[in-house]
This record gives C-alpha cells, structure tokens and sequence, in this order.
C-alpha cells in the first residue's frame, strides 16, 4: 500500500511541476497577477508530493518490503538500519528520486525566499525549475520507477554494492547532488533572463547566492566522494581523474567561474552575456555529469546500472533542456546591452582571468575525458587518457591562477597599478619565498614551489584583511572593531582562497608520500619509511553482513612504540565481493595508511603509506566551503530588500 | 537575415553542444546495436606484428628488441609480462607467473617505470620466472605497446603477432581459462 502511494505521490509529483512549468512561463508571458500568484503554491506542493514519495520508498526499505523490485534488488535484512534508509539513494532509480527530490526543494526554496524578486521573474524562474523538474520526474516515472513491485516477494534482499556500505558515500549523495541540482536555480534565472530580455545589476545579486550555496556544497560533495576513495578503495591516492570525477570536476570549475563573474555583473553590470552562459553551461554539465555516466559512454571504475535505452531517454531530455537554453541563448543574447570596456589591471580584470583559466581548464577536462569515446566512435581508435594526460595539462594551468588569486581580491575595481597591490602583499610573497626556499632543500623543485605557492595564496588571501583591518599598524581593539565591520563577503573570499592554499599544501604534500609493499608472516617485523612495523596477529571477525579477515599491526620508530593498526579485508556473503577497510593514523600532518592485502602460504600481503598532508586536500575543500558560506551571510547580498534586511537585524 | 560576429558568437555554444549531442545519441545508437562498446578496452595489438622497440637488459643481462622477441617466437610463442615492483597487483600475480615459468614457459618480462635496484630486490623477493628481463624506465615502449597500467601480459606467436592480452593480474581462473587455451591455439 504505501509503495503505491509513493507511486501515487510521484504521478502528482509530475503533473504538478508540469502546471508550475506552464502556468508559470505563461502567466509571466501575459502578466497575469493570479497565474503568477499560484507558481510558488505549486512549487511547494511538488516538493511535498516528493517528500510523500522519498517517505515512501524510505519506509519500504525499512519494513523489508521485498515485493518492491529496487528494494528486493538493493536491500537485504542484514543490512544495518542506517544502510537501508541512506541505501534508497545508493541505485538508479532511488537516486533519480532523490535528484528530483532536491530540485523540488530548490523550487520550494525559491518560493520562499524570493519574496524580493519582481513577480514576473519569480514566475518564470519557477516555471523553468518546474519544466525541468517535469523532464526528469517522467523520467523517473517511465523509466526507472523505484516502486515497481514483483510477485511472489523473495524471502532476502541480494543487498546493496559493499563498497556503498559506509558512512562516508551515504552522505556523500545528497551533498553532490545539492551541488549539482542546486545549479538549477542560477540557470532557471538565466533562461528567465533571457525570456525577459533583461539583466541587470540585481540580477547578478539574486543569482549570486543560488550559486554559492550550490558551490559550497558541490566542493564539500566533490571533498567528500574524494575521501571516499581514499580511504575505502585502499588505493592510496585520492584523485584519479575517472570519468565520474572529471564529470563533478566540470560543473565545479565553471560553477566557481560564476561565483567570481556574478560579482563583475552586480559591481560593474558587465560581463552579462557570459555570466548567462556560465549558468546555462555549469547546470548542463551537472546534467550530464549525473546522467551521461549511467547511458554506460563512459567507462568508469563507479558502476551504475548501464541501459542503452535509458540512455536515449536521458540524451533527448538533455538535448530538449540544454539545446532548448541555447538556442535561447543565441536569440536573446546578442540584443543584451553589453557591457563597458574596463582595464585588464583592475578587480573585473583579474575577474576575468580568473574565468578565463578556470574555462579553459575545464575545457582540458572535457577534452580528456571525452576523448576516448571520440576517438572511439570517429577513428575506430581504443585509447585511454589518464592522469598523466591531465596532470601535464591541467597543472600549468592552474599555476597562473593560484599564483594570481591572492592578489586579485587586493585590486581596485574599475583602475588598478600593479606595483602598489604587490608591495601590500609583500610579507606574503616575503614568507612564501622563504617557504620555498626552506623545502628546496631535500625535496624535489615542483613539490617546494607548491609548498611556496600555498604559502603564498594562504596569507596573501589575508592580505585584504589585513589592509582593511590596518593590523599591526593600529592598536590591536582598533583592529578587531575594523574587523567586526569588515563586509562578510571579503572574510568569506579570503577564508574560501586560503582554503585552495590549504589544498594545495596537501596535495604536494601527497606528492612526497612513500609506499611500501611488503609480504609478511604473523610474528615477522619488515621496514617502512623509517617505520618497524611488526604483524602481530591474523583473525576472523564476524560482521552483520560480511565476513571479516583483521590483521593487527604494531608500528614502532626507532624502537619507540607509535600505534596499532587494524587493516582489514571484508568479504560481504551475499554479493561475493570483497572490500578492503584501510587503517588510517592521522596526526593531520601525516597519514600512516595500511592495507591488509591477499594471504599467500601463510603470507600476507602488506601495503603502508606515509601520506604527507594528505588530511590538508580536504581540510582545505572543508575551509572553501565554510568561506562560501560565511560570504552568504554578507547582507549585502540582500541589498534592495528592505523587508529582508530588517528581518535579518532582528534575528 | 544577416548574422553579425555578436549573432554568431552566440551560435558557438549551441554549435558545440549539438555536435557532442549528436556523438552521443551515435554512440548509444551504435551501443544498442551492439557494434560498439567503449567498455572494451582490449589491446588495440592484438592481430598486430609486436611494436619496433629496443630495451636494455636489466643488470647488464641481454636486452629485448622486436628482432630477438619475433626470433625467439618463432620458436616457440612467447608470453612477455609488463611488470613493477611499486605494483602490487604484479606482487599477486608472482606465484602464478613463477609456476608458468618453472613449466617453461618462455617468459620474458618488461619492467615498467621502475628503477634496476628497486626492481632486482622484487626480484629477490617474489622470485624471478623471467628467461630475459628489459627495462623500460620512462615507459615510452609500454606506450607502443597499448600498456596503460602494469601488470600486462601478452602472447606473441611465431609470426611476431600479439595474439592475446591481458591487462590486470592473472589469476588462477584467467590462466586456465584464458591464458593456456591461447597458448595451446598458437602453439
């Protein structure tokens, strides 16, 4: 019964977003007060609809309903409890549910808060939100219904994929997806932009926000999938430039080239066109990113169910939304006025530098995860691009706009010197040289300049701050009320760019790790890096759902007793497949990172890394997004809306 | 109607999504008929001549080029092993790869980015069922020859050709299933 009403719930789901898409674009059109009175009522009732059918699934999951084919297939009794609710998420089509789950909550989420919009523009960017959100709820509906049932019931589930089996990938879905869907609302208000024919300074502050919420939580999302692989595939790496990766790479690059150009078209009213276009351009590759990754394209280590003919579902949808904003786009954005010339030395230019090497390393990133199935399909060619492709191309890349983003922020708009900017970011470029300069000695050249780099974006990121705060040039109570006046926004940005100096410590670090594979018996003490490490014993452990092989090892430096580690190997009975369960050590300057590898003849095979920094990489994603989120709460991000702001006084 | 440079500028995206839209309906349009299948990352060797390459031996032993290679093939068909001693899927494999050997098998292997003393303490380690070893320490022939990830293991019949490959460790499975069956249709 509640299957059915989940089932019940989502058909609702669809004809309610199809009226917000109609009554919503077509009461714009018109100008009728009541048609466009009534979108932001059935926007909120989408969203309730589909919470009505997330509910559902979720509670078939808990009850064991095995008559419900998703469940049958992805549960199983033995499954912990967490595992069944976050496990609904884990396959197809509990994950398109949730995919549209979290647009309904963007639509809703704009009804609510866009109370300071102009009617019309309300009206239409729901419209847009609910015509999108009807594509892919039939989609869901028609083609991967998640409350299809089967009769007779089985008895047990087959239990979902191991490796989903954790904490960290059971979060890691919605966060992604929040990211990814979240998109939805900037290019929902760049096709009403278009629609309209007008943009302005406050249209790149209503964007502004949508953005950067997606932003912060795409980065986290992207944090989280990359920890993820480091700490359950027992690989050692964290990034491995696979298809699903490159594929949430995408969006967040150009995504984060529309946080920093939104801002040039609220300051400067400029940069409109490509502001749009970014929009259009971040969502699609969100869209693609979630979607062409199940038409089974790209080949990738992520599994997902692949269907050919889902896959022709999914590509006609995307050519109808993608295709449908850009032929828009080449109508309506030529008769956009355009924007003034301004100096490539000023805040708007390094703006555009910025967007400009954020594109064009996205570009490289399509280009080589793309390539394959080109070469594929046009030159009969098997081929494959891996990470020595795009860290020979992406690197020097990135090098210009790390080095250049801690001084962007110093510049002034409209008309800058160079010179005078540098000299107030002297102790910064002062440090990093001395950073430099100190791990050149014994490392490798690229690992001391990334070293010097970091250094340099972390405190020159500050450099605002301190310039504005007139620190160490003032008594220190001067400088913490400077501070307390200081604009959110300039705390969030200096906190979100010394978070990529946090990241980049961490990956050179990553880059100085060592590993060392080692066959052991039980009793037997081998050499790493410096490390005794002795396998003190081999045993059995007994899971809920696996069965468990745990080695203990004991580690000691220069006879000092360091930690126990317990690496194990986890066979889950059902599926048949094995999971390795890393031992990490982190003192949050060094991973000590173990596996417990196959046994031969009494032998075990042992891998142990000493991952320099490794905790940094995604310490310093945690650092972007809390700068992101910090730059929300800037109330001038809610300029123009005097009812808001004096809500957000008396909170 | 008339197109200005703005106009057409504003074309260049739709331009460039249309024809990635248009690849990919092809592509699943060719998957569905199955004449195509992105998944299949076999050797683009296989059915080729083996690569013209030259390598020096490891530890001033005889090196591998393509003439001794296609001679000592000639023979008898060879297996050759991309190998590493950073990889552990290559430390699994030993066993199986020394009992190939201990059945003479003749196995030649290729070490792979790798440094010599790194690679003979492996040696030392996991035995070596290797009659000849060359080392290929920029992994420029491993290029030539399609490796993208050590272990690779390869069989070379006695016309110089790759007959079969593959990427990934051998398993007791793969070479019973696999890996002999090839031998025996080449032999």
């Amino acid at each position: 019964m509640i299957p059915e009403l989940g089932n019940f719930a989502l058909a609702l789901a669809v004809c309610l977003s199809l009226a917000q898409a109609i009554i919503g674009i077509w009461g714009a059109g018109r100008r009728d007060a009541r048609m466009m009175a009534a979108t932001p009522g059935l926007a909120i009732g989408q969203f309730i609809a589909l919470a009505a059918a997330a509910g559902a699934l979720v509670w078939a999951a808990v009850h064991d309903d095995f008559s419900v084919i998703n469940i049958a297939e992805n549960s199983s009794t033995l499954k912990p409890l967490l595992y069944k609710i976050t496990g609904t998420w884990g396959n197809h089509e509990g994950s398109i549910l949730l995919w549209g789950f979290i647009l309904a909550l963007c639509g809703a989420a704009v009804s609510l808060a866009g109370g300071n919009l102009p009617t019309a523009l309300r009206s239409r960017v729901l419209g847009v939100l609910g015509g999108t959100s009807c594509g892919f709820l039939l989609f869901a509906l028609l083609t991967s219904n998640p409350f299809l049932r089967t009769w007779p019931p089985t008895d047990e589930g087959s239990g979902m994929n191991p490796l989903l089996q954790d904490p960290g990938l059971a979060f890691h879905p919605p966060i992604l997806y929040t990211g990814y869907v979240g998109f939805a609302v900037p290019f929902a208000f760049a096709v009403a932009a278009l629609i309209e024919g007008r943009i302005d300074a406050a249209w790149g502050r209503w964007v502004r926000p949508w953005a950067l919420v997606s932003w912060c939580f795409l980065t986290c999302g992207i944090a989280l999938g990359s920890w993820w692989a480091y700490y359950e595939l027992g690989w050692g790496g964290y990034w491995f430039w696979d298809p699903v990766e490159n594929a949430s790479l995408m969006p967040w690059l150009t995504g984060t080239a529309l946080v920093h150009s939104a801002i040039v078209v609220e300051k400067r009213e400029s940069l409109k066109i490509w502001t749009v276009l970014l929009a259009i351009g971040t969502f699609s590759f969100s869209l693609s990113g979630t979607f062409l990754v199940r038409s089974g394209i790209l080949n990738s280590v992520h599994s997902f169910a692949n269907d050919p003919a889902r896959g022709i579902f999914i590509l006609s949808l995307l050519a109808l939304l993608i295709g449908g904003s850009l032929v828009l786009f080449a109508l309506r954005a030529p008769k956009l006025s355009a924007g003034g010339m301004f100096a490539p030395i000023s805040r708007e230019g390094a703006l555009i530098l910025n967007n400009i090497f954020l594109c064009t390393i996205c570009a490289v990133v399509v280009v080589g995860t793309m390539y394959p199935p080109f070469a594929d399909l046009l030159l009969g060619q098997k081929i494959s691009v891996g990470a020595p492709f795009f860290n020979a191309t992406v690197l020097p890349l990135a090098l210009p706009l790390f080095a250049a983003m801690a001084v962007g922020p110093l510049l002034p708009w409209k008309r800058a010197r160079l010179w005078p900017v540098v000299q107030h970011a002297w102790w910064a470029a002062l440090a990093a040289v001395v950073v430099s300069g100190f791990c050149i000695i014994g490392m490798k050249i690229i690992p001391a300049l990334a070293f010097g780099l970091s250094t340099w974006i972390i405190l020159g990121s500050f450099a605002e701050v301190v310039e504005r705060t007139l620190l160490f040039r003032t008594p220190v109570a001067s400088s913490v009320r400077r501070a307390r006046g200081l604009p959110a926004a300039v705390l969030g940005a200096a906190l979100a760019h010394a978070g990529v100096g946090v990241s980049i410590a961490g990956l050179a670090g990553s880059s100085l790790s060592s590993q060392t594979i080692v066959s052991a018996k039980v009793g037997q003490t081998v050499k790493a890096d410096g490390y005794d490490v002795t396998l003190m014993q081999l045993r059995d452990e007994n899971g809920p759902n696996y069965t468990s092989r745990v080695a203990t090892l004991f580690v000691t430096r220069n006879g000092v007793p360091k930690m126990l580690l317990y690496p194990s190997r986890r066979f889950f009975t059902i599926q048949k497949q094995t999971t390795y369960d890393v031992a990490i050590h982190t003192n949050f300057l060094w991973d000590i990172y173990a596996v417990l590898g196959d046994e031969h003849d009494g032998q075990a095979v042992l891998r142990f890394h000493v991952n320099i920094l490794a905790p940094w990489i995604w310490l310093g994603a945690g650092v972007m997004a809390l700068g992101g989120a910090i730059s929300l709460a800037d109330r001038r991000l809610r300029v123009g809306a005097p009812a808001r702001a004096r809500l957000a006084v008396t909170a | 109607m008339n197109f200005d440079r703005r106009q057409l500028l504003a074309l260049l995206p739709l331009g460039f999504a249309g024809a990635i839209g248009f690849s990919f309906w092809k592509m699943l349009d060719r998957m569905s008929a199955g004449k195509f299948d992105p998944h299949d990352i076999g050797s683009p060797l296989v059915g080729k001549k083996v690569p013209a390459f030259s390598l020096p031996g490891l530890d001033g032993g005889q090196g591998i080029d393509t003439a001794t290679l296609t001679a000592a093939a000639a023979k008898q068909p060879m297996v050759v092993n991309f190998f590493a001693s950073w990889c552990i899927p290559c430390a699994e494999e030993a066993d199986i790869l020394g009992t190939l050997g201990a059945e003479g098998i003749p196995l030649w292997g290729i070490v792979y980015e790798d440094k010599p003393d790194t690679a003979k303490k492996y040696l030392d380690k996991y035995g070596n069922p290797y009659q000849r070893l060359a080392l290929d320490i920029e992994g420029r022939v491993a290029i030539d020859w399609g490796v993208d990830g050590v272990p690779e293991t390869f069989i070379i019949d006695r016309s110089g050709t790759v007959r079969w490959h593959k990427s990934g460790p051998l398993t007791d499975d793969s070479v019973r299933q696999e890996l002999r069956p090839a031998l025996r249709s080449v032999a």
